[in-house]
């Protein structure tokens, strides 16, 4: 393997990434590949498949962001875990070491919300300036890179008890489209990464490699181009801009806490949802009052967290849920649109475990008592399934900074949330339909559970046609910077309802493919 | 015994002190243990009373029946340092009190779960008690030791995974 590559702090040729995730981290490896000179920094350090561990809460002591976030709003998570807004990842491979694998494209519509739904009252819904053939070729490069299963002849995954639980109860109820799932996990050797051994904890980091990560593919394979340059440990505090207002480089604490300027010729963004509105808005200036790239003042808003909450029953047998991967197995029936259900929009059911240690945190949070043990007492003999609904768009669900700074003096961000009633009224739906799937193949008890911190966060520098509506254009370029670029979930302009990951990564490979043609052409 | 000893207890030194006392009995002085003297907890910044009203505290929110003392008061045993001490003391102190006005002499004197259930849930919105409770989650459910009682099978990469070991054996369907 060549070595990596070292830059300049003064090169001011190179592309700025800020974070390494499944969009930050597959720009940097696209870049790369095409010549492209790229530092990626990087807040978390680096782990791979050797450190990853069987443990949840070890495991969520290496790889969780838990630097300081502040909570508002009324949804239940501000009250739980007011401090942990979001379970994702601080590392290199970002929130892709964590993910479950659910890799879906957008059903057609979803691309046009607003067109599709009518205004909602209460809801800011936007189309996006994009459409599902233009994205076609792009997704079919990520489920490509991806090794994703059920598409491109790769076979799907085999079922484990869990899938056979929630496959029969779905069945029974009338379901149609049931089956493993479009995973990003081999079910046969694949792109130098072997096949699932259905060991359990996906959410720790495939120990084997055979979930893709960017931490293990893209990252490594960018370096060895030569091109790419990642750096730990390295927490991005403000990008600076000349007087013409482009963007010149970055300041970043390095990993003994000093204070760097990296130049740049471009920067990407893509810290996640809360990070990288963060970012912006600690960019502020005399031109930039508001925070960079906030001419709309639509940096930070229209948070989405898809609508989510979790089902788990109990029966007579044991089921052993843990056994296998986490994410085994899909119902998409409920995923159109039919507002006839009493919401616009529609939701996945997804089956979902969690260990023991994470389900004595997760399963009620605050609650005790028998009502509360009894339920774990059969933790054996339950089965789980996950809720994923594309939620509301508000301008008041929004990131601002808060009064709270971190280590570095830095504001950090707070996170406000309030559900919408449609948001209300698709939960409540998945609820009954998730306990009726459980109750058909004889649960003696069902237990509709409340969303976890949130894995998939969405939208806060979203993109729009119009300048005044969003952040970013179609590009993932700010509107009101040229050479300033959005690559992670926040730039979606509404969520779906599929798991949002190899819509990053789609995104993320055609931004490379944009960025490479204007920098060849001399346009940025 | 072996999480017990790492918290700096001797399995001889309780052997030889023990008392058999009834159930989570103060066995003093300084340490309360089982009847049998199959685990006990030395007490060294807290009361014995203090320690085994925590211990039952623990039992009566997260009550698990095949789940041994020992377990919880490895989960509570953290609350026996000086920083703590004036937390617990206060803590305790109403919630015997509480117990008072509910016609017991303390909280641990109520012989029936509902009762000591009843008095928590008077006092269920203090610091002290979601303190307790919250410590609980980690403190009792990630003790790899129970583990087991709730069939819940841990680590498994180190064995291949389930791929071979029955990931899809359900059999009742």
């Amino acid at each position: 393997m060549a070595t990596a590559a070292k830059f300049e702090l003064t090169d001011d040729s190179v592309v700025v990434i800020v974070g390494t995730g499944a969009g930050g981290g597959v720009l940097a490896n696209e870049l790369a590949q095409k010549g492209v000179k790229v530092v990626a920094l990087e807040a978390g350090g680096r782990y791979l498949p050797e450190d990853y561990v069987n443990d949840e809460w070890e495991s969520f002591g290496q790889l969780a962001w838990t630097d300081p976030r502040t909570t508002s709003g009324d949804w239940r998570v501000a009250k739980d875990f007011s401090g942990l807004p979001a379970w994702i990842v601080k590392a290199v491979g970002g929130t892709s070491i964590h993910w479950a694998g659910a890799s879906l494209r957008f059903q057609d519509h979803e691309w046009k919300a607003l067109s599709t739904y009518g205004p909602v009252e209460g809801a800011s819904l936007l189309d996006w300036p994009l459409d599902a053939a233009e994205m076609a070729p792009w997704y079919d490069k990520a489920e490509a890179k991806l090794g994703v299963t059920g598409v491109g002849g790769r076979a799907r995954l085999p079922g484990s008890n869990n899938y056979k639980v929630f496959e029969k109860g779905a069945l029974a109820v009338g379901y149609k489209e049931v089956h493993t799932g479009n995973m990003a996990i081999n079910s046969a050797d694949y792109d130098g990464r072997m096949a699932c051994q259905q060991t359990g904890f996906c959410f720790q980091g495939c120990k084997w490699g055979a979930k893709w990560s960017t931490a293990y593919t893209d990252i490594p394979r960018g370096e060895a181009t030569g091109n790419l340059e990642v750096r730990d440990h390295a927490h991005v505090a403000r990008i600076l801009h000349d007087d013409s207002g482009k963007v010149t480089g970055v300041e970043y604490f390095d990993k003994d806490g000093n204070l760097q300027m990296q130049k740049a010729r471009l920067v990407a963004v893509a810290g996640n949802s809360f990070e990288s509105p963060r970012l912006l808005l600690n960019s502020h200036s005399s031109m930039f009052p508001d925070g960079l790239a906030n001419s709309s003042g639509q940096v930070g808003r229209n948070y989405m967290r898809h609508t989510t909450g979790s089902v788990y029953a109990t029966f007579e047998q044991p089921v052993k849920m843990w056994r296998g991967t986490t994410m085994a197995g899909i119902i998409r029936d409920e995923a159109r649109h039919d507002p006839s259900r009493g919401f616009v929009g529609g939701y996945e059911l997804e089956t979902l475990s969690l260990g023991l240690p994470f389900m004595a945190a997760f399963l009620d949070p605050g609650g005790w008592g028998r009502e509360f043990t009894t339920a774990l007492d059969s933790y054996a003999n339950m089965a789980g399934m996950w809720i994923v609904g594309e939620d509301m768009p508000q301008t008041e669900n929004r990131v601002t900074l808060s009064d709270t700074t971190d280590k570095f003096g830095l504001k950090v961000a707070n996170v406000n949330f309030s559900d919408h009633p449609n948001d209300v009224a698709m939960r409540n739906h998945a609820y009954k339909q998730g306990q009726a799937i459980y109750k058909a193949v004889g649960a003696t008890r069902t237990l509709p559970t409340p969303p976890y911190p949130s894995t998939h966060n969405l939208g806060t520098n979203r993109m729009s046609e119009r300048r005044e509506d969003g952040v970013v254009d179609r590009n993932g370029r700010a509107h009101d910077v040229p050479n300033l670029f959005v690559s992670d979930g926040s730039q979606f302009t509404t969520g779906a309802a599929e798991n949002p990951t190899l819509t990053i990564v789609a995104l993320a490979i055609r931004q490379a493919d944009h960025i490479a043609r204007e920098m060849a052409a001399g346009n940025v | 015994m072996t999480r017990l000893n790492k918290q700096g207890l001797t399995r001889r030194a309780l052997l030889s002190r023990a008392v058999a006392a009834g159930a989570l009995a103060v066995a003093g002085p300084g340490f309360i243990a089982a009847p049998d003297a199959a685990w006990a907890v030395e007490v060294t910044a807290i009361s014995e009373h203090q320690m085994a009203t925590l211990l039952q505290m623990a039992r009566d929110i997260y009550p698990h029946d095949r789940v041994g003392d020992r377990f919880y008061a490895v989960a509570i045993k953290s609350y026996d340092v000086t920083e703590q001490k004036d937390m617990v003391a206060e803590g305790i102190a109403a919630l015997d009190e509480a117990a008072k006005k509910a016609g017991f002499d303390t909280y641990i004197a109520a012989g029936w779960e509902d009762d000591r259930v009843a008095i928590l849930r008077s006092i269920q919105d203090t610091p002290f008690f979601q303190t307790v409770r919250g410590g609980l989650v980690t403190g009792l459910y990630n003790q790899k030791d129970i583990w087991p009682i709730f069939g819940y099978e841990g680590e498994s990469f180190s064995q291949g995974g389930y791929i071979d070991r029955g990931f899809d054996d359900i059999d009742w369907l």
